[in-house]
């Protein structure tokens, strides 16, 4: 059956899967962007979707924004626990000798809300706004630096760049090591099957280097005067300062990781869409003042994170369905953002919503994300940027997509920069 | 309709009107009161409309419940003080006619 399906990529071929059959959790149907096929379907003929068998088990989809909220707001039902499998379709699993490192994402109260209480302030805008001057600086030294005129790859030289240049600038991270950061977070959420690690013990290797280089960061900044990067914050801060250091690298990879994907494909997702929808482009070029409600479109329209999972601590009904104890419950935020339902006109992308924020791309409840108004200043700031120098940022050739059914991501973007 | 005031946290004073029934959030939001975002929808899963109630109207709105949602996006809001409360979780009902809201500095 499943090969049979991997070669279907037409609207035909999907609408005529037999319902019971749909398995939305195929790396493939993400990469080669059919995915919205499947999930216009299930929200249409059996929005609370249960997958008997597939290569991560069975689960249930949950696609409609409501049902969604729901669940994403009821974290007494619904777990986010590592032991229980974490928070993607894909089990966390426990490998002997891999390092595992706790990170509050993936715990339930009380642990969670004790660790965030504690790492929030970090990020607080009032914290950000001081950095917005460096940060704005150096992403108009990168725009400066690239070919007019030239093909070039927007993932690699622009998003990729930019993500890890405020990265660096937010931990004060020593600027000519920064792609050490890309790495690292990279490694944080890697299994060998990735390719990105050759092996357990390697990736634990390559996180004990990580942990010494951020402890001798942490030691100079705690003996300095304090300073507005993230890193200085928590080594003065009386609610971080003396967290078990184990505890310190999880937050602090925690923020790397939850910044570092998620923006770089936003970054590359805007130019894409703008792009696809020239009308909307043309109005931005017009009028950059919709660059702050563009911004939070930009995010909904690519959903960075397709998902996140929840385990069942007991029986549960949603949507007329029996859940039982136990069992996993996938919120497909790809979905519910394009659930016309709830957003007006949700399969079009609209750069001056009235209520750009009404989106599921950073969940809500208690583990809503809590890096959302950071990221979105980000992507403020490389706009208005990239608005000052270039007329248009013309995307040339197909997009690349990442073989993944977690993180939404284009591994290549192929563009040429009109200068204005 | 009955009347809410909200004051900014730099002192300016904004009185708007909204339909009973409606919640302060709408309130904020339909009159486009700035610093009040109400990502969710007014359905207590953000906390991008906390407000500090005026401390003479506390015991007409209600403190703040100890257990429960809104209490528990709270804790991770920046400013919070005795008298937060999220917006969207305030139903103007006619004895709150005149009631005075303050916008904390930060709604994140
Ligand atoms: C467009 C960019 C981003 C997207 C789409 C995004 C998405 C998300 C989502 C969906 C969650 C919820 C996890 C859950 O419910 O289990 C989350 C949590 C989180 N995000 Fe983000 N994120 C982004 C940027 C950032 C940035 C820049 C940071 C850095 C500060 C960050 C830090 C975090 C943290 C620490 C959590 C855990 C919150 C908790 O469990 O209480 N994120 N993010
Ligand atoms: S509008 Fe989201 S909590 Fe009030």
């Amino acid at each position: 059956m499943n090969t049979q399906i991997m070669e279907m990529d037409t609207a035909d071929k999907i609408a005529a899967i037999p319902i019971e059959e749909i398995d939305v959790a195929r790396p493939s149907l993400f990469q080669n962007d059919t995915i919205g096929l499947f999930f216009d379907r299930l929200r249409k003929e059996d929005p609370v979707h249960y997958c008997r068998d597939s290569y991560v088990g069975p689960y249930w989809s949950i696609t409609k924004f409501d049902d969604i909220m729901a669940v994403d707001t009821n974290h007494k039902v619904f777990s986010s626990e590592a032991k229980l499998g974490g928070i993607a379709i894909q089990d966390m699993h426990s490998v002997e000798g891999a390092l595992d490192l706790e990170m509050f994402i993936a715990m339930d109260p009380p642990k969670h809300d004790q660790q965030r209480k504690a790492v929030t302030p970090s990020v607080a805008p009032s914290n950000l706004q001081l950095l917005e001057p460096i940060i704005r600086q150096r992403a108009a030294k990168i725009l400066d630096d690239l070919p007019v005129g030239e093909e070039i790859d927007w993932v690699d030289k622009v998003s990729i760049e930019l993500t890890t240049m405020t990265l660096a600038t937010l931990f004060d991270f020593p600027w000519e090591e920064r792609r050490k950061l890309t790495r690292w977070s990279d490694i944080t959420t890697a299994a060998p099957e990735t390719g990105i690690v050759e092996s357990y013990e390697a990736r634990r290797e390559e996180l004990i280097e990580c942990a010494m280089y951020f402890k001798g960061l942490w030691e100079q900044r705690i003996n300095e005067e304090p300073k507005n990067d993230l890193i200085s914050i928590m080594a003065h801060s009386p609610a971080t300062r003396d967290m078990p250091f184990l505890e310190f690298l999880g937050n602090l990879l925690l923020l790397i990781v939850g910044g570092n994907d998620t923006t770089r494909n936003s970054i590359s997702g805007g130019v894409l869409a703008l792009n696809e929808n020239p009308d909307q482009y043309r109005r931005l070029s017009d009028d950059p003042s919709l660059i702050g409600s563009m911004v939070p479109e930009i995010i909904r329209w690519q959903t960075p994170l397709t998902h996140m999972r929840r385990t069942a601590l007991q029986d549960w009904e949603i949507g007329g369905k029996q859940i039982k104890k136990g069992d996993k419950v996938v919120m497909w935020y790809l979905s519910g953002n394009r659930d016309g339902s709830v957003i007006d006109r949700a399969d079009e992308f609209i750069i001056d919503r009235k209520n750009p924020r009404h989106h599921l791309s950073f969940g809500y409840g208690i583990h809503r994300c809590m890096g959302n108004r950071l990221a979105e200043l980000q992507l403020r700031i490389i706009w208005e940027e990239i608005h000052k120098r270039f007329s248009r940022v013309e995307v040339t050739g197909e997009p690349e997509r990442l073989y993944s059914n977690l993180v939404r991501g284009i591994t290549n973007l192929p563009v040429r920069l009109h200068a204005r | 309709m009955v009347k809410v005031t909200f004051v900014a946290s730099g002192g300016e004073r904004r009185e708007v009107e909204i339909d009973k029934g409606e919640t302060a959030r709408e309130a904020a939001l339909f009159n486009d009161v700035p610093g009040i975002d109400g990502d969710c929808g007014g359905v207590c899963a953000c906390a991008t409309c906390h407000v500090h109630v005026d401390p003479e109207w506390i015991d007409k709105v209600g403190r703040l419940q100890e257990d429960g949602m809104e209490a528990e996006l709270l804790q991770f809001a920046e400013g919070t003080t005795e008298y937060s409360r999220l917006a969207c979780q305030i139903p103007m009902k006619p004895m709150l006619d005149g009631l005075v809201l303050h916008v904390p500095e930060q709604q994140y």
